[in-house]
């Protein structure tokens, strides 16, 4: 050759360099790291076309104007900032979560209690009925609810009827509405503290309370140094994930107040709701539904910091 | 003074089990008992009681003479250690051993003083701050103790404390336990299952089984004296051998017939206490260190035979072989020096003088 190059025909290369591409690409392909990425590419597509899209677009969609043809920044934001109603569903939000998680977890602590102290064949039949309000779909049981104490039919004023008690309008009235709503959340959800805790109460071996009742430990001294501690991390687990999910509750309140009386009772969902799907200001409704994660973002990282440390500590 | 007293104790499940059947025991003050028997024999139900996690069905028990049936574990004044330890596993070593007394309410500096007392007996000092899933077994072994310990009950329950530890930390714990008892001389009863841990270990040991009391005694007394089978099966590493055979007169001399050709002749200082037992089916029951290889046959009541070994076990300090007589599986000890070994036919001696008699009916030792 003229380069003084070796001299490999172009025949010879003609046939062979697709074969070491192909060989490249078989070995790239047959790579564990390769083949997880692949296993996982369903998944990833799923999270980013369900969840990463939708709250970047609803980022998008609330520094729209009303109509969605103006870019105007943070305008939703600071107009529902200074907005009294939106003081109201803040709060309402806050109490409704925190109530409601609070009640929820004591409930469910007190009955796991309760049903580890049942042996046997009773436990099962009493777990089995308490878990019965968790299974029935939340609208159908907030409709049992509504028809209750809603003001025509309501069968709990029948009942105080009975007792010479005076009619309460229920839903009308801006507290015990707040409290009913709060309430029918907590008969919805203490079954799933309560199987949490159980199922974690029974790992707890038996001879730490036997240790602790010779150490001279009375029953409320062994929750207060045994069970508690040794329940920590399950209850940050479960009040965080309840107060994401109490936090975004929409059905319970959409169906027994709709947000009355005077806004009330509306939490971000069913404000967000009725901004932007009933009252056709989607940037607005967005804008307020995106109020929640700051919030939640907060309790996550200090509750999820204190379930790793601990985790860490081994216990 | 912390007596334990029991009085016709008794334990039952669902009526149906009855885990524990009216037991007798007095536990005198600074006593060391262990409770000994097999798996299910009701000595750790025994120690439940003592200790108030488990209610009694029927009897009585006191605690340096106060009826405690009705007193929760937490009025007893006992410390328990458990099989697993059962330490706070949020709580600090120190915090573990300090736990009992925050609870009664003792001031801080007592309790760092009572705390830092046993950590120096039990050598832990420097751990006080960990956590117990920093620790080994037997650094959480000795946390159990400590807490046990600077609570200064009147009683120590220990249920099976070495069971979770290797062989070697056993015994060095085994040694720990009894250096602990020497120095605070607290009451103590021992749960365990294991023979050797009771003998070494007791000041008096009880054998259970079945929910009863077998015997009660010093080590060495229910190793020499032995009142009935299962003491004389259950105490002893290796077990006694027991060889069935029939008492019976040949000529004027009592003899043990084991077979046709093997009669053993009775020690003439046991004629008159087995004389009763004359054309009975019996056990003769010998420990493995009196069948030896050959040593003195002149010795009176020494009886010769020739042993087809089938195992030989060499132990550094004894060999220990296996064979049969009459279809039945003995053990011997021998002299390490003496040439054994399996499939060969070894001259032994059979030392009489130490044989228990064993009615095959009841089962109580002659």
């Amino acid at each position: 050759m003229a380069d003084g190059t070796t001299g490999i025909s172009a025949d010879a290369l003609h046939g062979f360099a697709p074969s070491v591409r192909r060989g490249g690409l078989r070995r790239f392909a047959q790579r564990r790291s390769t083949i997880a990425v692949l296993m996982c590419l369903p998944l990833i597509a799923l999270i980013a076309g369900l969840v990463v899209y939708p709250f970047f677009y609803s980022i998008y969609l609330s520094m729209l104007s009303r109509d969605a043809t103006r870019f105007i920044g943070l305008f939703n934001y600071r107009y529902l900032l200074r907005s009294d109603t939106f003081d109201l569903v803040i709060f309402q939000s806050c109490f409704f979560a925190i109530t409601a998680v609070f009640f929820k977890a004591l409930i469910g602590f007190i009955l796991a209690h309760v049903m580890h102290n049942i042996s046997g064949r009773d436990q099962r039949i009493w777990r089995g009925l308490l878990l019965i309000p968790w299974v029935i779909p939340p609208a159908l049981s907030t409709l049992g609810f509504w028809w209750m104490l809603s003001g025509n039919y309501s069968a709990v004023n029948w009942i105080l009827g009975q007792f010479g008690i005076p009619q309460v309008a229920w839903l009308s009235n801006t507290w015990t509405a707040r409290l009913w709503v709060a309430g029918v959340n907590v008969w919805y959800g203490t079954p799933f503290f309560m199987i949490m805790y159980l199922a974690t109460l029974k790992s707890v071996p038996d001879q730490l309370y036997e240790a602790a009742a010779i150490d001279g430990a009375t029953w409320l001294q062994k929750i207060r140094f045994i069970s508690l501690p040794m329940l920590r991390n399950i209850i940050s687990i479960t009040v965080l994930f309840s107060l994401i999910v109490t936090f975004a509750n929409f059905d319970i309140v959409q169906i027994l107040t709709t947000g009355a009386p005077a806004d009330t009772t509306h939490v971000f969902a069913t404000y967000a709701f009725q901004l932007g799907i009933q009252g056709g200001n989607i940037s607005l409704g967005a804008a307020v539904s995106l109020f929640i994660f700051p919030i939640l973002a907060v309790f996550s990282i200090f509750i999820l910091r204190g379930v790793g440390r601990r985790a860490r500590e081994g216990m | 003074m912390a007596q334990v007293t029991l009085r016709k104790v008794s334990k039952s499940y669902d009526q149906h089990v009855q885990a524990v059947k009216a037991i007798d025991l007095d536990i005198a003050d600074e006593e060391f008992v262990v409770l000994v028997g097999p798996s299910g024999c009701g000595k750790t139900t025994t120690l439940r009681m003592i200790a108030g996690l488990e209610e009694i069905t029927d009897g009585e028990i006191s605690i340096a003479g106060e009826l405690v049936n009705d007193v929760p574990p937490r009025d007893r004044d006992i410390a328990m250690v458990f099989q697993n330890y059962a330490l706070y596993p949020h709580m600090t070593v120190f915090d573990n051993m300090a736990f009992g007394l925050k609870l009664r309410k003792f001031p801080r500096a007592e309790i760092k003083q009572r705390v830092d007392e046993a950590a120096r007996i039990l050598d832990i000092g420097t751990l006080l701050a960990r956590k117990p899933k920093a620790l080994s077994g037997g650094q959480r072994q000795r946390v159990a103790m400590g807490r046990a310990i600077v609570r200064h009950p009147k009683v120590f329950l220990f249920d099976e404390p070495l069971s979770n530890l290797d062989a070697k930390l056993r015994v060095q714990m085994r040694t720990e336990i009894k250096k602990v008892h020497q120095a605070v001389r607290t009451t103590t009863v021992y749960v365990t299952h294991d023979q050797v841990e009771a003998m070494t270990l007791a000041d008096r040991v009880v054998v259970m089984n079945h929910g009863v009391i077998e015997q009660v005694g010093p080590p060495q007394e229910l190793y020499h004296n032995p009142l009935t089978r299962f003491v004389a099966g259950f105490i002893g590493s290796p077990a006694m051998n027991f060889v069935p055979c029939r008492l019976e007169t040949v000529g004027n001399q009592l003899m043990l017939r084991l077979t046709d050709e093997i009669r053993l002749p009775v020690p003439s200082s046991r004629v008159d206490r087995y004389s009763p037992y004359k054309d009975h089916n019996v056990l003769v029951g010998i420990r493995p260190e009196h069948l030896t290889e050959l040593k003195d046959p002149a010795k009176p009541n020494v009886v010769r035979f020739d042993a087809h070994l089938d195992v030989t076990e060499p132990m550094g300090m004894e060999i220990m072989v296996h064979f049969r007589i009459n279809g039945t599986e003995l053990c011997g000890r021998i002299d390490p020096s003496v040439r054994a070994e399996a499939g060969e036919i070894l001259p032994m001696s059979a030392d009489l003088n130490h044989m228990h008699l064993i009615d095959a009916d009841t089962g109580r030792v002659v």
